[in-house]
């Protein structure tokens, strides 16, 4: 394996961790208007990812970063022809962040409130544009000889990369819904479950038939079995949370993403993003990568610092590892 | 009207807007960080509850900062992409680099550890907590040290090649890139400045309550901390400035030059006080001098030769081929001042009130004041009067900003005293644009942007305006007994939190 190989594996790490994580933050962001009743559940929905959604989100970062130095054509074909979904991304992004952290600073209700519709949509947005994104990447756009996206903003929106933002949309928020059975006690974790069958099943038909249909269009025998990992892993996290096995679940609905974007990049290789007009305009792990100096660089420094990120990190779950109730939320917002 | 709105110009305005904005939180969270682990520290090893009630106010305070830190890094981790895709594309394999350095290694170790001290004051042991607190404020400074050697690298390209069949710069020392002296000079000077911001932020505030002599015990403490912090951050960032100028003369002598108006080389060269000049014609119009000071600012040496802004620009034409290398001269010149000036005001009023409150030295036995008393402000024997001490205070309010201020325009000025360079000697910044963005995109991003940055600098703002007049937080019990068990003890297993959204 070549290190622009190996790069194009470690970038879908990133990406596959980026979703794993932020997915079930951005799930708990819009079952906070789906499965919350009252403010106070909102409040405990919000706080089982208060210590965690922004580690979670610096995966991101590093998968942005990374693109940059060990595939920089990718990078600047990506970011300059996604323009506008990646600036709704990037607003959604920042209004998110302030909205965890500045919500309970003010005891009004009104500013509280307005903070709430903030997480909600910004959660949501984010949640489908970036199954569009990635639709897109798989599907091939409109790029030319010079690696230069020449589509528009609506060619952005076809049908498959729409049907790819439903799936990633209803994927992380059954994801959540999980998560949040998980990690809460009383009345919203029964209805957390209760919730998860119905988003778990609407979930696996737009799965299956957006999986179904990349396989046809750009699949191998590697991509199947990534097909079959994610339908059995889903089917079995909807069992499993029938069964009341939370943990089990949990773990499922998690390898559903790891196979389900693990398929997405295996249709892509040697592509990183294909070309709709022109097979040879494509970009590929040669013409977008890095010089090997570069990505031997990289590959020291992500070899060691990947494993120590993942072990504190998966530290600071341990911490919190309490679930949380209502009786947990003092009274007064600090 | 055509030429204002080209793409070039759009995405600039954006970049500069963005990242000045971007970099009014940066120096706060890096020396707050560090201000607020020195408390925390003291805490735990004293026990003295005006240490922990100090942690907590600006442990709240540098929260409310991060928060707008962190959700305006992620524009810049994109915006290289999404507006300059040529640069992007020619110096990725570069430039790429430090960025990914500093996602993996310190962005991930500053989010996650402060969402451990945020939440974590119930659920880790206290010694734990506070290593929490010190692993954020080495995030931070790591954070900054890469992003600084990647700018450097803009500054003065070293350590790569130009790869002519792709058409790239592509790295061949790391090493260098990241240890180069631009990188280390620009390190030094902007650590130095950030605690000199952070120092500028406390004593302000702590001011602000003893002039009205509240929360006496802890803005003692604080104000004394932050007076040592300005003072020390001060000289360091005059010393690292001097080394980081003379750095500069020998790098890109035009940048120099512009900050000086100094249009033909001169032997020995003054340094300018106060010019205006004709900048098509190339020469001042007026100018108020210092004779030989500027041979000295830059090479240590009163009688030594200075090029000017037009014998640069001549080399440079025959080096690089026609063309116009003066950066915007104005711009360059009061930038310069800018940045000195609200340096230097807010250092010496840092210096001056470290002498006015003394503890002992050279202080008369009456004069002394005990931990929840006031401080005097005592020149020499007698204390000020109370319309001056009043002056001291409302200058130590003013002086929040100055650093504030002083940061902006040495980023201005560095930047574009570059210009028309994006990578000083290689590459043109008209030639870093997108050109697969449209006008219509990039004026899109940049009023979007523009609108929430300006609102949420009014939710900030007020949101610290609040935190700061309401003052330390009382103490509760929770605060006093920590826990001994990672996870929290399981005494109680319904207590509230002790923090929560």
């Amino acid at each position: 394996m070549e290190l622009h190989d190996l790069w194009f594996v470690l970038i879908a790490v990133l990406w596959t961790g980026y979703f794993f994580l932020e997915g079930f933050d951005f799930g708990i962001g819009v079952l906070t208007k789906l499965l919350a009743r009252n403010r106070t559940e909102k409040r405990v929905l919000i706080n089982t990812i208060g210590p965690v959604w922004d580690g979670n989100e610096v995966w991101l970062l590093s998968a942005g970063a990374s693109t940059f130095a060990a595939f920089p054509e990718w990078y600047a074909t990506l970011f300059s022809g996604f323009y506008l979904p990646l600036l709704l991304i990037l607003v959604c992004l920042i209004v998110r962040g302030v909205a965890f952290e500045y919500r309970a600073k003010r005891p009004e209700e009104q500013w509280q409130r307005n903070w709430e519709h903030a997480i909600f949509w910004t959660s949501l947005v984010p949640a489908f544009l970036w199954g569009v994104a990635f639709g897109n990447i798989t599907r091939g756009v409109k790029i030319d000889r010079n690696m230069e996206y020449v589509g528009s903003f609506w060619d952005l929106l076809n049908p498959y990369a729409v049907l790819g933002g439903l799936v990633t949309l209803t994927l992380f928020t059954f994801h959540g819904a999980v998560f949040a059975a998980l990690k809460t006690l009383g009345d919203i974790r029964e209805r957390a479950r209760k919730l998860a069958l119905v988003l778990g099943l609407v979930t696996a038909v737009l799965a299956l038939i957006f999986l179904l249909w990349t396989q046809a269009d750009n699949g191998n025998g590697k991509s199947l079995v990534a097909l079959v990992v994610a339908v059995v892993a889903l089917v079995a996290a909807i069992g499993a949370n029938q069964a009341g096995r939370e943990g089990w679940a949990f773990a499922l609905s998690g390898l559903t993403i790891i196979a389900a974007v693990a398929m997405l990049f295996l249709t892509l290789f040697p592509n990183v993003m294909p070309s709709s007009l022109n097979d040879e305009w494509s970009l590929t792990v040669t013409n977008a990568s890095s010089s090997p100096y570069t990505l031997k660089i990289m590959t020291w420094c992500a070899v060691i610092a990947t494993p120590v990120v993942m072990l504190y990190q998966g530290w600071t779950y341990w911490v919190f590892r309490k679930r949380i109730g209502t009786q947990h939320l003092a009274e007064a917002a600090h | 009207m055509e030429l204002a709105l080209a793409p070039e110009t759009v995405a600039r305005w954006q970049f500069g807007i963005t990242t000045v904005y971007h970099f009014l939180f940066v120096p706060l969270t890096i020396s707050l960080a560090a201000l607020t682990a020195g408390l925390q520290t003291a805490w735990v090893r004293t026990e003295k509850e005006k240490y922990l009630r100090a942690t907590k106010f600006w442990g709240k305070l540098f929260l409310i900062n991060i928060a707008m830190g962190v959700v305006t890094g992620i524009v810049q981790e994109f915006q290289f992409g999404m507006n300059w895709s040529d640069y992007s594309r020619f110096v990725g394999d570069v430039f790429g680099a430090p960025l990914a350095f500093e996602s993996l290694i310190a962005f991930f170790f500053e989010s996650t550890f402060i969402g451990l001290w945020i939440f974590g004051w119930d659920k880790l042991p206290k010694k734990i907590h506070l290593a929490c607190i010190w692993m954020v404020s080495i995030g931070t400074l790591l954070s900054a040290y890469f992003i600084l050697a990647a700018n450097s690298w803009m500054q003065h390209p070293v350590g790569y090649r130009i790869n002519e069949e792709k058409g790239r710069a592509e790295l061949t020392d790391f090493w260098r890139v990241l240890t180069q002296n631009t990188a280390l000079n620009q390190v030094f000077h902007s650590f130095s400045a950030a605690f000199l911001t952070g120092g500028a932020f406390m004593v302000g505030i702590a001011a602000f309550h003893l002039m009205r002599k509240k929360h006496i015990p802890v803005m003692r403490t604080s104000l004394r901390l932050g007076l040592v912090t300005m003072a020390v951050g001060g000289i360091l960032t005059a010393i690292s400035g001097d080394t980081l100028g003379k750095v500069m003369y020998e790098q890109q002598p035009m940048k120099m030059a512009a900050a000086e108006a100094l249009w033909d080389g001169e032997k020995p060269a003054p340094f300018s006080v106060f010019a205006y000049g004709d900048v098509d014609k190339g020469h001042n119009t007026v100018a108020l001098e210092i004779p030989g000071l500027l041979s000295f600012l830059a090479h240590s040496d009163f009688d030594s030769y200075v090029p000017g802004i037009n014998d640069t620009n001549k080399a440079e034409q025959e080096k690089y081929g026609p063309g116009d290398y003066k950066p915007i001269v104005p711009v360059a010149y009061w930038g310069f001042r800018w940045m000195i000036g609200f340096g230097m005001a807010s250092f010496s009023l840092g210096l001056l009130g470290l002498w006015l409150t003394r503890k002992r030295f050279l202080l008369p036995a009456a004069q002394r004041t005990g931990e929840d008393e006031v401080p005097h402000l005592v020149l020499l024997k007698k204390p000020l009067g109370s319309r001056l001490t009043r002056l001291y205070w409302l200058l130590a309010v003013w002086t929040m900003a100055f650093p504030l201020i002083a940061n902006s325009w040495g980023w201005i000025f560095t930047e574009m005293g570059r210009q028309p360079w994006v990578v000083y000697g290689v590459m043109q910044t008209r030639d870093a644009v997108s050109p697969s963005v449209s006008q219509g995109e990039m004026i899109t991003s940049l009023v979007v942007l523009t609108t929430i940055y300006a609102i949420l600098a009014v939710v900030e703002v007020k949101l610290l305006a609040k935190y700061i007049k309401a003052g330390p937080p009382e103490l509760t019990e929770a605060d006093l007994n920590p826990p001994t068990k990672i996870g929290g003890d399981l005494r109680d297993a319904d207590k509230p939190m002790a923090f929560s959204y």
